[in-house]
């Protein structure tokens, strides 16, 4: 079919209402970002238009409030090979390999139905990150969840972690990590991160620029349905108590449809056939459609009754904003059609060319014929709505003086409290629930290090095994107290948990959980944030390649904590030189590196045991950091280190006994003589660029720090069943145990 | 040793097996696609993990309709071994190749982890690297492995001796505290009456490898080659 008069005005819809204020206002257009549209259009839209400009210029997909701070952040290093700005960051591994990955929220959706809202969030990052060309192999996910006590927690925490096990368990992609958290301000907005980290040869990965007019467009996958319309625009408000109204903005995921969908496309990637390639994620058609014309500087024609459909009755305004799961939009060299068509139809999957490339720079869409939207493509980017809002920075509280806080009244008792506290008590519960081994390549399990380790298939030119290791990390209360500290910590810890393995961290994908912009102090947090985090990526060398902003995660003014959850990946050239921080053997040296002075501000032990939130967070020195994870670092590599962990949320006690669980290994250890500070905070302060690493006499290594200027000090030796501070710590490991591993199922199995 | 993995829609163990396969005959098998009626003569079948036909309707019961599954009972019952893991033993208790049905979890949760396996018995083709006895660590991945039979089919299994593996704590005591599903007498794995037919709900496949999970999977694959070779 030829459509005749591109630049013709589209026809009306049967039944079409009239476009109204209030109809502007329901597509979540501010009356003077519909001015802008109508300068654009030279008329008014068709619904059609209406529903492609409402979802392209949403803050979902158009990071209007963020765009201005995301530039702040560093994105360029040797290693990396693309960074934001397409559907997932690409770093070089050596031996001709990439990792390709990105983190993503669904917070709004998991919120209004759980299991489906963090399933497709599951979804949704894997295609990203197969759409590149790689083959994903690993998961992690970042969890925030409101009060336990809150009476919707339970219910929430049960169905979002039998989403995520649902989809990755079916796609056979190992989840190997994450963190989860809870806090009363997530009561009404919990926060859903997830991760997928892929793995792809250097020179052949895919992007999205179309090129070639006259290509054709390819739709496979799943059919379109009516679920998810509008997604993109309910994940740009603020939720109020009509919420729950909008489960139909939720999409459904099916991963087996999903699973057929990435050996298809890997399957097509190993031919000759594409030319550029996008996912259909939020906006759908829309965005995908659109990204793919806009790269590559070309227009795009979509016949839109040739697309897939689920029912019947379906209608070109439902076509283009639904968020229908697992479907691709494919621009094939030309001839190419039935080849693609034949892998497609192996593996039982919808194929269908629904048109083709133009150099008009406009997006034409027709239906039976007749044009029912006709846009100017460039406009729409580059006039798209940008906003520098007002922004007010967080001031920094007034530090905490640690001999003001109290110390335990009973030593035993605190430390079976933090052990079992909902941010620290074992989350096998969860994790259990995820299949971490497939694929055979975990080599460092959920709780058994500071960041997951995941074996990269053997390159045809490699010659040992290298590692990737993978981690999320963010403390939201030090973000809170002061968004640029909180930022450079969220950085920091991410590269200590890499560097505690021996890999060497190599890139970040950031992912922005914050309120309602539009309030200059929140916005203010969300630059505070940026600025710390740009500190740290520029003084680690840890470029951030990609990221996703999610806003409004408010409800009836309720703003979460602000929560820049960093995601990161290093690798290690050599998978057999890597450590855990499990202590299983006795007679081991136990040395802490860096410095302590006892910082009580924002510590869990003041949350916990004290019940007080407040101070200034644990500063966090970027040059005492690099120096003392390179450090580490180099331990590993010597061979002298058995196991290592960082000191963080807990501090030191809290670090140990992790490794003394993990490991099912005891410890004797005694505060040094003259550090001058008070026992608890030695024990239980956060101070930063801190490590824990077990050794055999640990001479080499205190004197490899005296060398290197790196604070270092012997605190004891492991072995025996119990875990013993010298005058104020004496417990069977077994007790600790029950209580870090018992909190979590119990309070599952609670009757509410 | 030749071995064909059979590949369904949904299949995602089928590379695991295949590396361990590899690993301990330093040749990969061959890898049958569920379309295909015939394929080439092997000395082993195994029908891998993973969730056929989205483990939709019920796991395995679509897989075991599937065209190729009528070649491979036509195989079985001519003795050609068969050695099927998780989704597989699913589709072959399905499929008849096995007694007994898998069920939901009896906690209703999907469960991943190392558990501890007693083995039975040393006498076939599949165990003959193991001791009797002997306590195992393997992992298992599933939401469908509670393992059910009737009373009378249960004796036979017992009289006959065709349980080939047990759930168990770390130091062989069989009782509910190492059973991770609700499985019946604490079964994990079951033969045919000729014991030329495994199906298991662990995952040897994926403890072959000291790093990667222990090598106590592995003997499982020796003792195959030894069987076959």
């Amino acid at each position: 079919m030829t459509i005749a008069a591109e630049k013709d005005p589209p026809v009306k819809l049967p039944n079409e209402p009239q476009i109204t204020p209030q109809i502007v206002a329901e597509h979540g257009l501010a009356p003077d970002e519909y001015e802008r549209l109508l300068k654009i259009m030279g008329r008014e839209p068709t619904m059609v238009e209406l529903g492609i400009f409402s979802a392209m210029w949403s803050e979902h997909c158009s990071y209007k409030s963020s765009k201005v701070w995301l530039k702040k952040l560093p994105t360029k290093a040797a290693w990396v090979i693309q960074g934001p700005g397409e559907n997932a960051g690409v770093i070089d591994i050596g031996d001709g390999q990439a990792a390709i990955f990105k983190m993503e929220s669904h917070n709004h959706p998991s919120y209004i139905e759980p299991y489906q809202g963090a399933a497709t969030g599951v979804g949704g990052i894997l295609r990203d990150v197969f759409t590149m060309g790689a083959r994903p192999i690993a998961n992690i996910n970042a969890l925030r969840f409101g009060d336990p006590s809150h009476p919707k927690t339970r219910h929430l925490v049960s169905g979002v972690v039998a989403g995520i096990g649902g989809y990755g368990n079916c796609m056979g992609i190992p989840t190997v990590g994450g963190e989860t958290n809870f806090h009363a301000a997530y009561n009404g907005n919990i926060l859903v991160n997830a991760m997928t980290v892929g793995v792809a040869a250097k020179d052949r990965i895919f992007y999205a620029a179309a090129a070639g007019v006259g290509n054709p467009l390819v739709y496979v996958g799943s059919k379109t349905g009516r679920d998810g319309i509008h997604g993109a625009t309910m994940a740009s408000t603020e939720f109020n108590e009509d919420s729950e109204e909008k489960r139909p903005t939720v999409q459904v995921g099916d991963p087996f449809v999903e699973k057929l969908l990435l050996e298809a496309c890997l399957e097509l990637m190993a031919t000759d056939a594409i030319v550029a390639i996008q996912d259909m994620g939020a906006a759908g058609l829309t965005s995908s459609s659109f990204e793919m014309a806009a790269k590559g500087g070309l227009g795009v024609v979509v016949e839109l009754d040739k697309v897939p459909m689920r029912e019947t009755g379906m209608n070109p305004y439902e076509l283009m904003l639904s968020e229908s799961q697992e479907r691709m939009l494919i621009v094939l060299k030309p001839g190419r059609e039935e080849l693609a068509r034949a892998i497609f139809e192996k593996w039982e999957l919808d194929f269908a060319v629904i048109g083709h490339l133009t150099d008009t720079e406009r997006m034409v869409l027709s239906w039976h014929g007749d044009v029912v939207a006709n846009i100017p493509i460039p406009p729409l980017v580059t006039e798209a709505p940008m906003y520098e809002r007002p922004w007010t920075l967080t001031e920094l509280p007034p530090v905490l003086d640690s001999a003001t806080v109290p110390s335990p009244k009973d030593w035993n008792a605190s430390l079976i409290k933090l052990m079992s506290c909902p941010d620290l008590a074992s989350k096998a519960w969860i994790w259990h629930q995820y299949d971490h081994l497939i694929m055979g390549n975990t080599s460092i399990r959920p709780q058994d290090g500071d960041a997951a380790l995941v074996r990269v298939p053997k390159a045809p030119t490699g010659t040992s095994h290298k590692g990737l290791a993978i981690t999320s990390d963010c403390t939201p209360r030090y973000v809170q107290a002061h968004p640029e500290t909180g930022g450079r910590q969220a950085v920091a810890e991410a590269w200590r948990n890499i560097t505690a393995t021996g890999a060497l961290p190599l890139a970040v994908t950031d992912n922005m959980n914050f309120g309602n912009p539009q309030k200059p102090e929140i916005m203010g947090q969300f630059a505070g944030a940026i600025m710390g985090m740009a500190e740290a990526c520029t003084a680690l060398e840890f470029p951030v390649v990609s990221g996703n902003v999610s806003l409004y995660n408010e409800t009836e003014g309720r703003p979460i904590l602000p929560t820049p959850t960093i995601g990161a990946v290093g690798v290690i050239e050599d998978i057999t030189h890597a450590v855990d921080s499990r202590l299983t053997q006795a007679g081991l040296a136990i040395i802490l590196i860096g410095e302590t002075k006892g910082w009580l501000g924002q510590s869990l032990y003041l949350r916990e045991l004290q019940g007080r939130e407040e101070g200034a967070p644990p500063p966090v020195d970027l040059a005492v950091e690099r120096r003392n994870g390179n450090f580490v670092r180099r331990q590993i590599w010597t061979g002298r280190v058995q196991a290592c962990h960082d000191l963080s949320d807990g501090g030191l006690l809290v670090a140990l006994t992790e490794m003394c669980l993990a490991g099912g290994t005891g410890v004797t250890v005694r505060q040094p003589a003259g550090t001058g500070i008070p026992s608890h905070a030695f024990f239980y302060g956060e101070d930063q660029a801190r490590y824990l690493i077990a050794s055999g006499s640990g001479d080499d290594i205190l004197e490899a720090a005296r060398k290197a200027g790196v604070p270092a000090v012997l605190l004891g030796y492991s072995g025996g069943a119990q875990l013993i501070v010298e005058g104020l710590v004496s417990l069977p490991l077994a007790e600790i145990r029950q209580a870090h591993e018992g909190w979590l199922p119990a309070y599952m199995d609670a009757v509410e | 040793m030749k071995a064909a993995v059979l590949v369904f829609p949904g299949s995602n163990r089928e590379g695991d097996v295949a590396q361990a396969i590899e690993l301990v005959t330093g040749r990969r098998p061959q890898m049958v696609w569920h379309g295909d009626g015939d394929f080439e003569k092997t000395d082993l079948i195994v029908l891998p993990g993973g969730f056929s036909y989205g483990d939709y309707l019920r796991c395995g019961a679509m897989a075991a309709q599937s065209p190729v599954m009528a070649e491979v009972k036509k195989r079985a019952v001519q003795g050609v071994p068969v050695l099927a893991i998780c989704n597989g033993f699913q589709i072959a208790a399905e499929a008849g190749l096995v007694p007994g049905v898998l069920m939901r979890n009896e906690n209703l949760k999907f469960v991943c982890g190392d558990v501890h396996l007693k083995v039975e018995t040393s006498q076939s083709l599949f165990t003959n690297r193991y001791q009797a006895g002997q306590v195992i660590k393997v992992p298992v991945a599933h939401a469908e492995g509670n393992y059910f039979a009737d009373a009378d089919t249960l004796k036979r299994l017992e009289d006959r001796g065709q349980v080939a593996f047990r759930y168990c704590a770390p130091d062989g005591t069989v009782d509910g505290s190492g059973n991770p599903n609700g499985s019946i007498q604490n079964i994990a794995g079951v033969f045919n009456e000729t014991k030329t037919v495994m199906g298991l709900m662990p995952h040897p496949e994926n403890a072959v490898e000291p790093l990667f999970g222990g090598c106590d999977g592995k003997a499982l694959f020796e003792g195959l080659v030894e069987a076959l070779t």
